[in-house]
C-alpha cells in the first residue's frame, strides 16, 4: 500500500474513471451531470494528492515512472485544466442529445494518460501514456456524431496520429535495438558512451522527436492542428490546447532533458527549427483566418514555438522556462476558449467566425476586455503577464548563448502581434451591432474573470512563487 | 520632509490614476469625466508636492521604492532630477488632455477616460522605473491604451494608423528586450542605478547600443524610422496627439538619457556620427516635409520629427549645454507641441476639418486664439523669451563644440522652422476668412482657455526663467558627464592656444 502511494493521483483518476464509466454505461444520457461532477471532484482529489510522496518519491517500479517535482508539476496544471474543460462543456452541449456521461470519463482517462505522460523515465511508459491520452482524443475530437466536421476532425486526427504513433514506435525500437535499455537513464548512459556518431541512435532520436512533434504539434508536424481544432467541439479543443499539450511539451522536456541529455547539440538543432518554423508558420498562417478556433489554433502553435526556445536552450533554467512557459500559456489559452465558448447567436448556436466578434465591446464590454487581456497577453505584450514566460524563454536562451535564436524569435513576437490585434480591432474598432446574445453562465464567468485576473498585471505578484516552484521542478529532472 | 520621503509617493502617482481608470469604466460618461479630471489634478498636486521635496543637492535617487517580486523583477522605483521633470511635465499635461476631450469625445467615454488614465500611470512608470524589466513593462505597456485611443476614437485612418504605431514600436522594442537580457546576464543585477555605472566591454557595448538605438530612435523618432508619427498624429483625437508628442517621444530622449549613454559611453561615442547624420537629414528632410503640408496636425507632426532631432544633437554631443539644451528642448516641446495640437483642436471642433486652407482670418473673430497660437508658434520656431529658445540654443552651442558641420546643418533645421511655422500662422490667423464659415467661429470658451493658458505660462516661465527646471537636473547631467567623459569625442570648435609670442618678445625688452 505505501508503495502505491506516490501515484495515488494516477490511481484515484483510474480507478474513479472505470467507476464512471460503468455509470455512464448505465445511467445513459442522464448521468451527464453526474459524471461531470463526480469528475471534477476526482481531478480535484487527485490534485490534491499531489502534496507529498507524488511530488518528491523519485523513481518507482524499476524505473518506470519517477514521482518528482516535475511531474507534479505537469500534474497539476492537467488535472486543473481538464476540470475546466470539463466544466465548460457542461454547460455547452446541448443537454439531452449530445451531452452524454462519457465526456467527462474520457477527459479523465486523458488525464491519466497525461499524467503518465509526464513522469514517465521509460520509453515504454511513455509510450503508454502517450496512446492512453491519444486514443481518448481521438474519440473526443469526433464527440459530436451528427456533426460531419466533427467526424472528420476525430478521423483525421486518427490516421495522422497512429502515423505519428508508428514513427515515435520506430524511434523507440531503434533506440531500444542500439542501447538495449528503455530506461532514460540507460539512454542516456548510451549516448553518453558512444556519442551521436552511431547511426542508428541518431535514427532512433530523430524518429522519437518526430513522433514527439506531432503531439506537440510543432511545424513540420502540426497540419492535423488547425482542422482538428476547427472541426472538434469547442469544449474539447479547449481541452486540446491545454492539458494533453502541457503534457507533450513536458514529456519533450524531459526526455530531451533527461534521455538525450548527452546529445543535446543532436536534438538541439532540430528544436531550434522547429521551434522559428512553429512560431513564424503561426503567425503567418494566422493572418487570413476567418475561424476563430483556426486563428487559435495557429495560436497554439505560434506559442509553443516559444516553449521550444526554452527547450533548446536546455539546462535547469531552460526547463523552469518551459514549465513556467505552460503554466501561463494554459491559463491564456483556456480562457480565450471560455470565451469561444460564448459566442452563441441569436438561436442558442455557437458562433465561430471571427466576424462575429464584431461590436463585442458595446454589447458585452467585460467578455470583450476579458478577450482583449487574453489577446494580449497570447502575443507576449507588456503589462499583461503573458509576457513575462516569453522573457523567461528568451532569458534562459541568452543565458545558453543562443543569441540569434532570441532574437528570431522576438521578432516572431512582432509578426504574430498582428493577427492578436486584428482580434482588437474587430471587437474594438469595428462599429457593428454584436450579433451574439447573452447566455447565463455563473461558473464560466467565473472561470473567465480567474484566468483573466492571473494574466492581467496583477499576475506578476505569482512570479516569485511559480518561479520558485517551476525552478524546483526544473531542478529534480537533473 | 522625512515624513514626505516614507510615503511611497511614486507608488501613490501611479496607482491613483490606475484606480482611477478601473473606476471610470463602471461609471456614466459624466461621472467619468469628473473622476478623470479629479484623479489628473490630485496627481498633479502630488506632483507639485514631490517636486518641492526633491532636494537638488540631495542624493542622486530620491524618493526610492523597492519591493521584490522575486524572479528577477522587483517594484523599484525613484527618481533623480531628469526623471523628475519629465514626470511633471506628464502629470501638468494629463489634466488638459482630459479638459480637451470633454466635449470632442462623445462616444464611449468612460473607456477613454479609463485609456487616458492607464496611459498617465504607465507613462509616469517608465520614468520613475529603477529596475530594467519594470522599466520596459512601462515602456511597452504604453503601446495598449495609445492603440486603443487612436483605433477607437480617431479618424478615418484610424485602423491603419493603430496597427502602424503599435506594430512599429513594438518591433523597435523587442531587440531592446533581448539587449536587457545579455546585459543582466552580464552584469547580474537589474538595477538601472547599479547597471550605470557598469562597465561593459567595448565592442558588447556597440551591439547594445544599436538594439537600444532601434527602440529609442523609433519612440522619438528620428529619421528614417518616424513615418508611423504623423500618421498616429492625424488620426489620433486632440489628447491623444497632445500625449503622443508632448510625452510618449520624450521616451525616446529619456531612454538615451538613462540606458545609452551612461551604460555605454564608448558605444555612444563610436555612434556620434551616425546619430548626427541621422539628426541633421531628419531636421531638414522633415521641415521640407513639413513646409508642403496641407493638413495642420501633419505639419505640426513633421516638425516634432524636426525638433526631436534638436534632442539628439544635444545628447550625444557629449557636453552639459548639449545635454541641458536637450532636456530643454525636450520639455519646451512637449509643453509647445501639445498646444499647438491643442489649438489645431479647438478649430477642428468648430469646423470639423484640418485643412488649412479652409481657414484664414481668424485673428479677425478669434482674436483670443490668434493671441495664444501665435505664442505657441513663436515658441515652436524659438523665439528669445519663449522655451523654445533656451533649449535649441543650448543644444546648437553643444553641438557645435562638437562638430561645426552639425551645428550648420542644425540651425537651418531654426530657419526652416520659422519658415513653416509663421506661414502655417499666417495662412490660419491672418489675411480675410476665405469661408464664410470659418469667418463665423465664436473664439475661445471659458473652457478652452483654461486649457491653453496654463501652457502659455508655462512656455513663458520656461523661457525667462530656465533655472528653474535646469537646477533639479544640473547635478544629475554632471553625473552623467562624468560618466561619459571617458568617451566623449573631441571637439572640432574647441578654442585652441595662440601662439605664445609675447614668450619669445619678452625678453628682446628686458635688454
Amino acid at each position: 500500500m505505501v508503495r502505491l502511494m506516490p501515484i495515488l493521483p494516477e490511481l484515484i483518476l483510474a480507478v474513479g474513471a472505470i467507476a464512471l464509466m460503468m455509470v455512464a454505461a448505465f445511467a445513459g444520457r442522464r448521468g451527464a451531470g453526474l459524471t461531470s461532477w463526480a469528475s471534477v471532484a476526482l481531478l480535484v482529489a487527485a490534485t490534491v494528492a499531489l502534496i507529498g510522496p507524488p511530488s518528491n518519491a523519485g523513481p518507482l517500479f524499476g524505473g518506470l515512472i519517477a514521482a518528482d517535482a516535475f511531474g507534479a508539476f505537469g500534474k497539476a496544471i492537467i488535472f486543473i485544466s481538464s476540470a475546466v474543460a470539463i466544466i465548460a462543456a457542461h454547460g455547452w452541449f446541448e443537454r439531452g442529445t449530445e451531452h452524454a456521461s462519457e465526456y467527462p470519463v474520457l477527459i479523465l482517462f486523458s488525464a491519466v494518460g497525461g499524467a503518465v505522460m509526464v513522469s514517465a523515465t521509460n520509453l515504454m511508459t511513455l509510450y503508454m501514456g502517450l496512446e492512453l491520452t491519444s486514443l481518448s482524443s481521438y474519440v473526443l475530437a469526433s464527440y459530436r456524431r451528427g456533426d460531419e466536421r466533427s467526424a472528420e476532425a476525430g478521423l483525421k486526427y486518427f490516421v495522422l496520429g497512429a502515423l505519428a504513433s508508428g514513427i515515435l514506435l520506430y524511434g523507440i525500437s531503434l533506440l531500444y535495438g542500439f542501447t538495449g535499455t528503455m530506461t532514460f537513464p540507460g539512454i542516456a548512459a548510451a549516448f553518453a558512451r558512444e556519442g551521436t556518431h552511431s547511426i542508428g541512435l541518431l535514427f532512433g532520436l530523430v524518429f522519437l522527436l518526430a513522433g514527439i512533434a506531432f503531439k506537440v504539434s510543432a511545424v513540420p508536424f502540426h497540419m492535423w492542428t488547425p482542422d482538428v481544432y476547427e472541426g472538434a467541439p469547442t469544449p474539447v479543443t479547449a481541452f486540446f490546447a491545454s492539458a494533453p499539450k502541457v503534457a507533450a511539451v513536458l514529456l519533450a522536456t524531459r526526455v530531451c532533458l533527461d534521455a538525450l541529455e548527452p546529445a543535446t547539440d543532436a536534438w538541439r538543432q532540430i528544436v531550434i527549427f522547429s521551434a522559428l518554423a512553429s512560431i513564424l508558420l503561426g503567425a503567418v498562417a494566422a493572418w487570413g483566418q476567418t475561424n476563430i478556433k483556426r486563428l487559435l489554433a495557429y495560436s497554439s502553435i505560434n506559442n509553443l514555438g516559444f516553449a521550444l526556445i526554452g527547450l533548446a536552450a536546455g539546462g535547469p533554467k531552460g526547463a523552469s522556462s518551459v514549465l513556467f512557459y505552460m503554466a501561463v500559456y494554459v491559463v491564456m489559452t483556456l480562457g480565450a476558449f471560455l470565451v469561444v465558448l460564448r459566442m452563441r447567436g441569436r438561436d442558442g448556436e455557437p458562433l465561430e467566425s471571427i466576424d462575429s466578434l464584431t461590436g463585442l465591446s458595446q454589447a458585452r464590454p467585460a467578455l470583450a476586455a476579458a478577450m482583449a487581456i487574453f489577446m494580449f497577453s497570447l502575443a507576449g505584450v507588456p503589462p499583461l503577464f503573458g509576457f513575462w514566460p516569453k522573457l523567461l524563454v528568451f532569458n534562459a536562451a541568452v543565458d545558453a548563448g543562443l543569441v540569434a535564436l532570441a532574437v528570431a524569435g522576438i521578432v516572431g513576437t512582432v509578426v504574430g502581434a498582428y493577427y492578436y490585434l486584428r482580434i482588437i480591432k474587430i471587437m474594438y474598432f469595428d462599429e457593428a451591432p454584436s450579433p451574439l446574445v447573452r447566455t447565463r453562465a455563473p461558473l464560466e464567468r467565473m472561470m473567465i474573470l480567474v484566468a483573466a485576473l492571473i494574466v492581467s498585471p496583477l499576475g506578476y505578484l505569482l512570479i516569485g512563487p511559480l518561479g520558485r516552484w517551476s525552478d524546483r521542478a526544473a531542478g529534480s529532472i537533473f | 520632509m522625512v515624513a514626505v520621503t516614507e510615503l511611497p509617493l511614486l507608488s501613490i502617482l501611479i496607482g491613483l490614476p490606475l484606480i482611477a481608470g478601473m473606476l471610470c469604466l463602471f461609471v456614466s460618461a459624466g461621472a467619468a469625466r469628473w473622476i478623470a479630471l479629479a484623479a489628473t489634478l490630485v496627481d498633479l498636486a502630488l506632483g507639485a508636492w514631490l517636486w518641492g521635496a526633491y532636494d537638488p543637492a540631495g542624493p542622486q535617487w530620491q524618493f526610492v521604492e523597492r519591493l521584490g517580486l522575486g524572479g528577477g523583477i522587483a517594484w523599484a522605483l525613484g527618481i533623480d532630477g531628469i526623471a523628475l521633470v519629465l514626470i511633471m511635465l506628464t502629470l501638468f499635461l494629463m489634466p488638459i488632455c482630459i479638459g480637451a476631450s470633454w466635449r470632442a469625445i462623445e462616444k464611449r467615454v468612460p473607456e477613454y477616460m479609463a485609456a487616458f488614465l492607464m496611459m498617465e500611470a504607465l507613462m509616469i512608470g517608465v520614468f520613475a522605473a529603477q529596475d530594467l524589466f519594470l522599466f520596459y513593462v512601462f515602456f511597452e505597456g504604453g503601446l495598449i491604451p495609445m492603440y486603443l485611443i487612436i483605433g477607437i476614437w480617431g479618424g478615418p485612418e484610424r485602423i491603419k494608423a493603430s496597427y502602424k504605431f503599435f506594430l512599429y514600436t513594438l518591433l523597435g522594442s523587442v531587440l531592446m528586450l533581448i539587449a536587457m537580457l545579455y546585459m543582466v546576464l552580464e552584469a547580474g543585477t537589474t538595477s538601472i542605478p547599479a547597471l550605470m555605472g557598469y562597465d561593459f566591454p567595448a565592442d558588447a557595448q556597440k551591439w547594445l547600443w544599436l538594439a537600444f538605438f532601434a527602440s529609442f530612435a523609433v519612440k522619438l523618432p528620428m529619421w528614417p524610422v518616424h513615418t508611423w508619427l504623423p500618421d498616429a498624429h492625424v488620426e489620433a483625437p486632440t489628447a491623444g496627439s497632445v500625449i503622443l508628442a508632448g510625452v510618449l517621444l520624450k521616451m525616446g530622449g529619456y531612454g538615451f538619457i538613462r540606458f545609452s549613454l551612461p551604460m555605454f559611453p564608448e558605444g555612444s561615442a563610436a555612434f556620434v556620427p551616425l546619430v548626427f547624420i541621422l539628426s541633421g537629414i531628419a531636421v531638414v528632410y522633415t521641415s521640407l516635409v513639413a513646409l508642403v503640408q496641407r493638413d495642420m496636425k501633419k505639419l505640426i507632426a513633421y516638425s516634432s520629427v524636426a525638433h526631436m532631432a534638436f534632442v539628439t544633437f544635444g545628447l550625444f554631443s557629449f557636453n552639459r549645454q548639449g545635454i541641458e539644451g536637450a532636456m530643454i528642448v525636450m520639455l519646451s516641446h512637449g509643453l509647445v507641441s501639445g498646444a499647438l495640437f491643442l489649438c489645431v483642436g479647438v478649430v477642428y471642433d468648430r469646423l470639423h476639418t484640418r485643412e488649412i486652407d479652409r481657414y484664414g482670418g481668424l485673428s479677425n473673430n478669434m482674436p483670443g486664439y490668434a493671441l495664444l497660437f501665435m505664442l505657441f508658434t513663436m515658441a515652436s520656431v524659438g523665439l528669445p523669451g519663449t522655451s523654445g529658445f533656451v533649449g535649441e540654443f543650448l543644444s546648437l552651442v553643444g553641438t557645435y563644440r562638437v562638430s561645426t558641420w552639425a551645428a550648420v546643418v542644425a540651425t537651418t533645421g531654426i530657419i526652416l522652422g520659422a519658415g513653416y511655422m509663421l506661414w502655417l500662422y499666417w495662412r490660419i490667423a491672418f489675411g480675410t476668412a476665405r469661408n464664410a464659415d470659418a469667418a463665423a467661429m465664436p473664439d475661445l470658451s471659458a473652457r478652452e482657455y483654461w486649457l491653453l493658458a496654463p501652457i502659455a505660462a508655462a512656455v513663458l516661465w520656461m523661457g525667462i526663467y530656465p533655472e528653474s527646471f535646469l537646477r533639479p537636473i544640473r547635478a544629475d547631467v554632471g553625473r552623467l558627464l562624468e560618466r561619459v567623459e571617458r568617451a566623449a569625442p573631441t571637439g572640432d570648435s574647441l578654442p585652441t592656444a595662440g601662439k605664445p609670442q609675447s614668450a619669445t618678445h619678452a625678453p628682446e625688452a628686458a635688454h
